[in-house]
This record gives structure tokens, sequence and C-alpha cells, in this order.
């Protein structure tokens, strides 16, 4: 469920299409946006589960957010 | 009551201004590629003068507009992370190109959140009745401090300085009104510049590379810290002095990129206009950014009487720290 979500959150803000997107997809090599881009990723994240990520440059793939989101 | 008064602001700024597209060149990124990035289009560098030479002619504009002798500054405070020497500090140095021989001078490192800090010292120094009046200094030449090969980073800074004089006042209006300072010890290593190891005669550490003195940023966890404090420390200051968001003039954000400050406005349900923004001139400065920002606010006769204004600057440390002011 979480994995679908952020899925489309990744999608709406990347010209990536959702289904090239997996948990192993690496949010720094294979989005091709810069820091900020992946800042507003992250932060629709904690908007979306009500969370607060402290430390995002620990965040390596997609499966660490969902990991986040499901916490 | 005792009150710390702005009396009189001023700069100096190099006049050699470098637009986004003389680097094009350099790094083959254009003005939108840049703009689009960081809400830049140009920034002041300095090519003949180092940073006291800025900071001299800050507060040579400051005290002239001041009407006062440099014989009446009871104390020079300068916040700098881009100094001309590790010693003597860059007060010494403003000491004595204006020929202050009656001030205390200290210098204060917190990187970009270096005016804030400075002024809470500052205001201090005047409440406990120790000084009459600081003429503060914030002073930076980043340009010095930054790979000019490393496009995600040298296209954000420039150089400057300006200085503000505070004075004591016993009244009960205007000047600081209240602040709140913080530091993030823990993600010290997310923001860094200039690294000296420990190198002697007497262990085996290599040669540092120059590489190892640029600044280098963590993008993602440097925006991450950025809009959340600069967004909490805003409301809990205004909270603090028991007014709203509303009741604010401006806001003067440390300038370090349009992105982050756009993204704080819609946090605080603040219009933007509300934000006094020159990054689009002068890139990010560091701990000038603010104060040159007061100035130019200043000279344009924006500032009135009564004004509240929200400053508020954040960075390497990390930390943060805001501020309110009540203009006289």
């Amino acid at each position: 469920m979480a994995f679908e979500t952020i899925q489309d959150i990744i999608a709406n803000r990347t010209d990536i299409d959702r289904d090239d997107i997996t948990s192993d997809t690496d949010l720094r090599k294979d989005l091709g946006v810069d820091s900020l881009d992946l800042f507003q990723i992250m932060t629709d994240v904690e908007d979306e589960f009500g969370i607060d990520i402290d430390s995002p440059g620990d965040l390596r793939t997609v499966q660490d957010l969902v990991d986040l989101a499901e916490a | 009551m005792i009150r710390s008064v702005i009396t009189a602001t001023g700069a100096g700024l190099p006049e050699r201004i470098v637009k986004n597209e003389e680097l094009f060149a350099m790094l083959g990124v254009d003005d939108a590629w840049i703009y689009k990035r960081s809400g830049i289009h140009e920034r002041r560098i300095a090519v003949d003068e180092n940073t006291s030479g800025l900071a001299i002619r800050a507060a040579e504009d400051t005290l002239k507009k001041a009407g006062k002798t440099a014989e009446e500054i009871d104390m020079i405070l300068t916040s700098t992370c881009t100094p001309d020497y590790q010693t003597p500090n860059l007060a010494n140095q403003v000491q004595k190109g204006i020929g202050a021989k009656n001030a205390v001078c200290l210098s204060i490192s917190a990187a970009c959140s270096g005016f804030i800090f400075a002024m809470s010292v500052a205001d201090k120094y005047i409440k406990t009745g120790t000084v009459k009046n600081v003429l503060l200094v914030s002073a930076e030449i980043l340009s010095k401090a930054t790979d000019w090969s490393d496009k995600g980073t040298c296209i954000l800074f420039g150089d400057g300085a300006a200085a503000v004089l505070l004075e004591r006042r016993d009244t009960d209006k205007g000047g600081i009104l209240s602040e709140e300072l913080g530091s993030r010890g823990d993600k010290a290593e997310v923001l860094t510049h200039g690294y000296f190891p420990a190198a002697s005669a007497f262990n085996d550490t290599p040669p540092m590379e120059a590489k190892d003195n640029y600044i280098f940023m963590d993008g993602l966890e440097v925006f991450s810290f950025a809009t959340k404090r600069l967004t909490a420390s805003i409301k809990a200051v205004a909270e603090k002095e028991g007014i709203a968001l509303d009741d604010i003039k401006y806001i003067v954000p440390h300038q370090a990129n349009s992105r982050i400050i756009d993204f704080v406005a819609k946090k605080l349900e603040q219009p933007i206009e509300k934000f006094y923004l020159n990054l689009e001139r002068f890139g990010n400065t560091s701990s000038a950014s603010i104060p040159i920002a007061l100035n130019e606010m200043n000279e344009k006769g924006l500032l009135s009487a009564g004004d509240r204004i929200m400053l508020s600057g954040f960075g390497g440390g990390l930390a943060w720290g805001t501020m309110l002011i009540e203009w006289v």
C-alpha cells in the first residue's frame, strides 16, 4: 500500500513512468532529479504518511522510504 | 527598559558582477538552469580585496550614516566563516581599518546564521551595560571557499559585507524584541568548509588536498533542515512575542535559495511578497546576506518606525537563529 502511494508521489514529481519505479530504485542515481526535487518527494511522503524524516541523507532506495512510511 | 536598537546600516560590496551567462563557458550550464535551481541570476565577486576589505568598507559606510566617529565605538563584533586569517580575527582588522582604538573586538563563527548569533551576543553586551554600542559587521568571500568546477555548489554563492550599528536605548519601543536560536551539532558533517587536520612533524597525516577546503553540502539534508527550522523558528518567535505573522511587515531570511523560501512561505501561509529577497542579484553570501538585505531595504526607504521585522538565519553547524526587531 505504502509502496504504491510512494510510486505515485515519485512519478508525479519526476519524468519517470510509475511502473519503472521499483523498491530497488536508487533515489539519487535513478530518478534524474536534483536534491531539491528529492526533498520535495520526501516532503510529499512526510505529509502523506504523517511522519518526520530527520535524516534524509541516509535514504538510499525507494524501499527506505517505504520502511519509514510503514514504521 | 534597556533595549538594543539598530541606528544605522551600511554595506561593502564588490564591484565585479558575475552573471550566470559568464559561468556558461566554465560550467556548461545556462542562466535558465541556474535560475531554476536557485533563483539566482548574478552575484558579486571580490577580485582585488579580501574579506577584511569588504568588512572595513561596510563599517565605514555605517559610521558615516550614523554620524559617529570610530573612536566612539565600544565594541566591534564580526561574523564570518571566510576570514582573511584564523588570527587575527576579522574584528581586529576592522578596528585597525577604521581606527576604532577604544573598541573591544570579537569575531563569531556561526556560518550562515552568524549575523543573528552576533546580534544576540551584541544584545547581551548592551543590556548588561558592558558597552553602549556595538558595530556589528558580517563579511564573507564565499568565492574563495568554492570549488569552481562543481556546478552543483559554485553557482549558489557570492561575496559581500554589511554592518549595523546597535546602540543602547532606554525605551519601550523598538530594537531587538525576541529571539530563538539553536544548534544541531549531530548534523555537523552535512555542511562543511575549511578542514584543518592535525598534521605536524610528529604524525603521518598526509598533506590535505585543496578540495578538502571547499564547501561541501549534502543538499537533501540541508534543504530539509533549512525549511523545517526556518518555519518552526519563525512561528516560535511570533508565539513568544504574542503576535500573529500577519502583524509582521517583512520576513528577511538568509538568502540561500529561492526554493527554500518559496516552500517556507507556503508552510507559513504567508505571501511571498512579505519575504524580502535579493538573492537574484547577490546569491548566497552566508552570514552577510541578512544585513545586506536589511541595508538595501533601509536605503530604499522600505522601513518605517514601528515596523516589525523577522530576521532568520540557518546553515552550517547546523545552526539557526530567528530574531524579531522593531524598526525605529
